[in-house]
This record gives structure tokens, C-alpha cells and sequence, in this order.
């Protein structure tokens, strides 16, 4: 099959490689309808995640027909039409029994590198370097899906795959980001950061009762997309953010606020140059600029929720405002599980399209087209999806 | 209530003399660790009681074999080189504490030791796991030095989350096999 693998910093190539296989009881085999680019992508295409190794397959947001199935998985067979959570989870640790699926205790092979890195094991991802267990992702013709028993959610025929292919990810990402503020009615978001996560935390915001959402980017067409989902924009410029908020929000600050951007921030106040910098000289290895306006701006005893990826320790966060104004931080990979079916069901009730993200269509041979696209905002590229199997056109 | 009965009957033989098994001090690696599974103590002592288990999710031990009583005859494979020794089982109080020691012929001196007891709860079975390795000395002893090594705390560190994987999920979380790149 064909497959996106990962040779380092902004190189990533398509390659013929074996075919996946089943490898254990609860696997599955999907042959990959649609696949997408994530922004969390970016960060191992920039270089930034540790333990990526050359010749890793990535991708973790993808769909398909479920053509094989181990011995142990009773809940799939071939021909389902699947979404494949980015998460992968056992269904049987403490964790997922309490629903929190991206915590599993079992899926990870390199457990105990994983409990070196964060004192306890975080479950295995598709495509996302080995301290997650180096799975290979779903940028590919085809993915081999472990505990497919508890993962993968059947998608109805008249659902496209383009408006289910988000459920992988980005959909729940934001949905999550957003059901962390803990919104009241007449609540004001702010949300960081208006690529895809940041789009989907817009319009979950308002599904789940927020009165406003006002959303901060330097991209106008991100900021556009923004304004069609309902919310009220800033145009990020260093310090503008904090007075800005202030000023819209009668001087008390937004109740909650999301930092969809995470550790690639940009910013041109001093502490970004220096986070640059520092993380050029591999230093640091996280720009947490976004995260320190966050916790500022955020009015007293609101919530900061943090989707966006951040790898390593940060450097001068303002705890002693966190504590000063009795703030809530919440964060976590996505416990996707938990939301593929609420989720599915707001598509099938028309209460959100979550195509309208989609900018790029590809094929799997221009992915790496894409990534620079995507990373360079581009021709307007705020999503991409890729499509394994169609005939490349010629030039 | 059969595995019971035997259990006892192997508390009976148990040695009074000793609490815990061990290796003489100062050789080999030793190692410890107390983990949590999500299953109920019954059924983790049970799995353990039977150390012909073992292989299913200990790398290098290549089959622990029973000869019915207290005794198990364990073939361990390191890269190409295989060392055999017999060991007995000196305490099996049931749901509590298993212990195991080499016979003193054997080339490895080796120990093992299992305490189980509930977690609160109701969050299954707390194991405290403590392995000891140490050579004897002759011919095995240095072809199998790379027991010994750095890496051997990894390796059973490694062999525990298997066997946690593989009692709660009945499986052990793998790549190995899987696609890539020419790299």
C-alpha cells in the first residue's frame, strides 16, 4: 500500500510499504476511505515531538470499510463503514471504565517509556511518536485498528464521510475543549487559536449554551470562518489580546478560556521572541505564549482548557495568578469515546456540518504538498483532507 | 475449590524458615515493583499460582514446566544462548503471597516473591512484585552475563506491564510486525 512516512523536520514522503496486518485478537483492518491532516501534525512535521523515528507512518484522524477482523472483535465485520477514534483504548482499565480513554493503562507497547516521561503510562495514538506507543497512522491506503472492539463507531450510508471524518479527532477535540469551560448560560469563551480544533470549540461552545465566543487569530480567513460560526473576532497582536478581552467583556474577563493553539504559538511580545529562541536552541521545547495570555485574561475563578498539545516543562507560567484569581485548568488528550456517539447524533440532527472546515481535498501522493500548505497557511488551507484511493491526475 | 485444596497442600510444605524468597546479597539485579490490575485477587493469584503462565508475558522465559508438586523447571532464552534451572515453590498462601527459589544445583539463583491483596475499591488486585537473579558462577555464568545487564531491570519492568495488559484486556498491546517506512 501507499503510506505518509516521516523522515524529519519538514520531510515527509509517500511511500509504497507492506500491507498492515492483524496482529493481535481485538485488531481490525480498515481499508481508509478519508484520512485529514491534523494541526498536532505540524508538530512532528516542524520536529518537535521527541522519539519520532524515520520511516514512521503518521496520521491518527481517519475512516473506512473495515475489511478484516481478529478473532476476539464481535462488534465489526467486513464491510462496516467505521470512523477510528485517534485514541486508542482497551475498555477494560480503570481509566476507561471511568471514561477517560486517552488514560488507558494497556495499549501503549512502550509503557514504560511512557511512564518514565510522565511518572505513569498515556494510551497509545495512531501516528504520534513512540513515547505514544508508536502505532503506525492512518495516512495510508490502509490501517491496522488494535482494540477495535472498543474503538471504531459504525457511520450510518447517508452520513459522507466528509461530514464524519472529524469524529477521529478535531470534532471531539473541540467539542471537549469546549465541555471542560463548564458553561453557564449567559457564559462568554474566548478561544485562542482559530484552525480547526479552535473552529470546532467555536461551535461547540455555542451547542453547549455559551452566550458569546469571541475568537482570537492573525489569519483573516481563519477569523472569517470564525465570524460564520457566530463568534466575535480579535485580531491577535501581542498585549491587544488582554485589554481587548477586558474592554469586550465589561472589564470582567472572559468566564472561559481555550487555548487551541498550544506549543507552536506565535506572538511578537517579548516573551515569545524569547520562547523562540529558547526553543530553536532545543532549550525548551514549547512556546507557551497563549497559555500565559490565557491564564491573564481569564476573569477570576473562570476556567483555562487546554487542547492544544504542549510536550515538555513551560517556562514562566504565572502560577501565582492562577492562584490569586482561583482558576480552573483543565486539559488532556481528548477522551474521544466518550463523544463519538452524543456527536454523531448532532450531525444526524443537522445541528452542525462539520465539513465547513474543509479547505484541501488530496490525494494521499500530494500529502506532503498539504503539509507545507497547511504549516504556511497557504492558499487559505485551514483543513486537509486526503482521499488514499483516488487515481492521481496528471500534472 | 480443587486449586484451592492443592494450594493448601503446598502452604503445608511451605518452609518455615523462610518469609520471603531471596538470592545471597550484593549479586546479580534485583527488582521490585508494586502495580495495580483491574481484576479481582482471585483470579490474579490464580494466574500467578500457575507460573507454566509465566512465558505468556515474561520475555525471556521461554516455559516453566510443572512437575505436579512444588517444583518447576524454567528454560530462560536470551538472544541465542538458553539457560535451564529447577526451582521450587516455597510459600502459596492463597490470595496472599507466592514465592519460588532455585534449587541449590541450579546455574541461576533466582527468586521470586508475589503479595496480592484488594484493592480499595474495588479496583481489583495490588501486586507487589519482587525478582531476583544472580549467577552461580561457571561456564552458564558468563554466557549469560547479558542477563544481568543494564537492561535487565527494563526487561521485567516491561514483562509487568505485559502481564497487566494481557490479564485485564487478553491481550499485550504490540507494533511489532506492523508497516513502515524504508526508514
Amino acid at each position: 500500500m501507499k503510506a505518509l512516512c516521516w523522515y524529519g523536520k519538514h520531510d515527509v514522503r509517500v511511500e509504497k510499504v507492506p500491507d498492515p496486518k492483524i496482529l493481535n485478537p481485538h485488531d481490525a483492518i480498515v481499508k481508509i476511505t478519508t484520512s485529514a491532516i491534523c494541526g498536532s501534525d505540524l508538530h512532528l512535521y516542524d520536529g518537535l515531538i521527541p522519539r519520532l523515528e524515520k520511516g514512521d507512518i503518521l496520521g491518527h484522524e481517519f475512516m473506512g470499510d473495515v475489511v478484516e477482523t481478529g478473532p476476539e472483535v464481535r462488534n465489526l465485520k467486513a464491510g462496516d463503514r467505521v470512523v477510528v477514534p485517534f485514541t486508542i483504548s482497551c475498555g477494560q482499565c480503570f481509566f476507561c471504565r471511568r471514561g477517560m480513554w486517552s488514560l488507558c493503562d494497556n495499549t501503549n507497547p512502550n509503557a514504560r517509556e511512557s511512564e518514565t516521561e510522565t511518572g505513569y503510562v498515556c494510551s497509545g495514538l495512531y501516528g504520534y511518536s513512540h513515547t505514544y506507543g508508536g502505532y503506525a497512522g492512518g495516512q495510508a491506503q490502509y490501517a491496522r485498528v488494535p482494540f477495535a472492539n472498543i474503538g471504531p463507531i459504525k457511520i450510518p450510508a447517508d452520513i459522507p464521510d466528509e461530514k464524519a471524518i472529524f469524529l477521529s479527532d478535531i470534532f471531539p477535540t473541540g467539542y471537549m475543549a469546549a465541555e471542560n469551560c463548564d458553561i453557564k448560560p449567559g457564559d462568554t469563551i474566548a478561544i485562542w487559536g482559530c484552525g480547526p480544533v479552535g473552529q470546532f470549540a467555536i461551535r461547540s461552545a455555542f451547542l453547549l449554551g455559551a452566550e458569546r465566543v469571541i475568537a482570537i487569530d492573525d489569519v483573516p480567513e481563519r477569523l472569517e470562518m470564525a465570524k460564520e460560526g457566530g463568534a466575535e473576532t480579535i485580531q491577535a497582536d501581542g498585549d491587544i489580546v488582554f485589554e481587548g478581552l477586558k474592554e469586550m467583556t465589561g472589564g470582567m474577563g472572559p468566564d472561559g478560556c481555550i487555548d487551541a493553539v498550544g506549543m507552536e504559538a506565535h506572538g511578537s511580545t517579548l516573551d515569545a521572541r524569547v520562547d523562540r529562541v529558547k526553543q530553536a536552541m532545543k532549550l525548551s521545547m514549547d512556546r507557551p505564549t497563549v497559555l500565559r495570555q490565557a491564564l491573564r485574561s481569564c476573569r477570576k475563578g473562570g476556567t483555562v482548557s487546554v487542547p492544544g498539545v504542549y510536550a515538555g516543562s513551560l517556562d514562566k507560567i504565572p502560577f501565582g495568578t492562577v492562584v490569586a484569581k482561583g482558576l480552573t485548568i483543565r486539559t488532556g488528550q481528548t477522551h474521544v469515546q466518550r463523544y463519538l456517539q452524543p456527536l454523531l447524533q448532532k450531525i444526524q440532527n443537522d445541528e452542525i456540518d462539520p465539513s465547513f472546515v474543509i479547505t484541501h481535498r488530496l490525494t494521499l501522493e500530494n500529502a506532503p504538498l498539504g503539509y507545507k500548505a497547511f504549516l504556511k497557511k497557504a492558499d487559505k488551507c485551514i483543513k486537509v483532507i486526503l482521499k488514499p484511493h483516488a487515481i492521481q491526475q496528471s500534472e | 475449590m480443587k486449586m484451592a485444596a492443592r494450594d493448601e497442600d503446598a502452604a503445608r510444605m511451605t518452609r518455615p524458615r523462610r518469609v520471603a524468597a531471596s538470592v545471597k546479597g550484593g549479586r546479580g539485579v534485583s527488582f521490585q515493583k508494586t502495580i495495580t490490575v483491574n481484576r479481582p485477587v482471585q483470579e490474579v493469584f490464580s494466574f500467578w499460582r500457575h507460573l507454566e503462565n509465566l512465558p505468556k508475558f515474561m520475555k525471556h522465559v521461554q516455559s516453566v514446566t510443572s512437575n505436579g508438586g512444588n517444583i518447576t523447571h524454567w528454560i530462560v532464552k536470551i538472544d541465542s544462548t538458553t539457560v535451564e534451572w529447577d526451582a521450587e515453590t516455597i510459600e502459596a498462601r492463597v490470595n496472599e503471597v507466592l514465592s519460588w527459589q532455585s534449587l541449590p544445583a541450579a546455574e541461576i539463583d533466582s527468586a521470586g516473591s508475589i503479595w496480592f491483596r484488594p484493592a480499595p475499591g474495588r479496583r481489583g488486585t495490588i501486586l507487589k512484585v519482587s525478582l531476583k537473579y544472580a549467577p552461580v558462577g561457571g561456564k552458564a555464568t558468563a554466557k549469560i552475563a547479558s542477563l544481568f545487564g543494564k537492561d535487565a531491570n527494563a526487561a521485567m519492568e516491561d514483562d509487568l506491564f505485559r502481564f497487566k495488559s494481557l490479564i485485564e484486556t487478553g491481550e499485550i498491546p504490540t507494533t511489532e510486525g506492523q508497516p513502515r517506512g524504508r526508514g
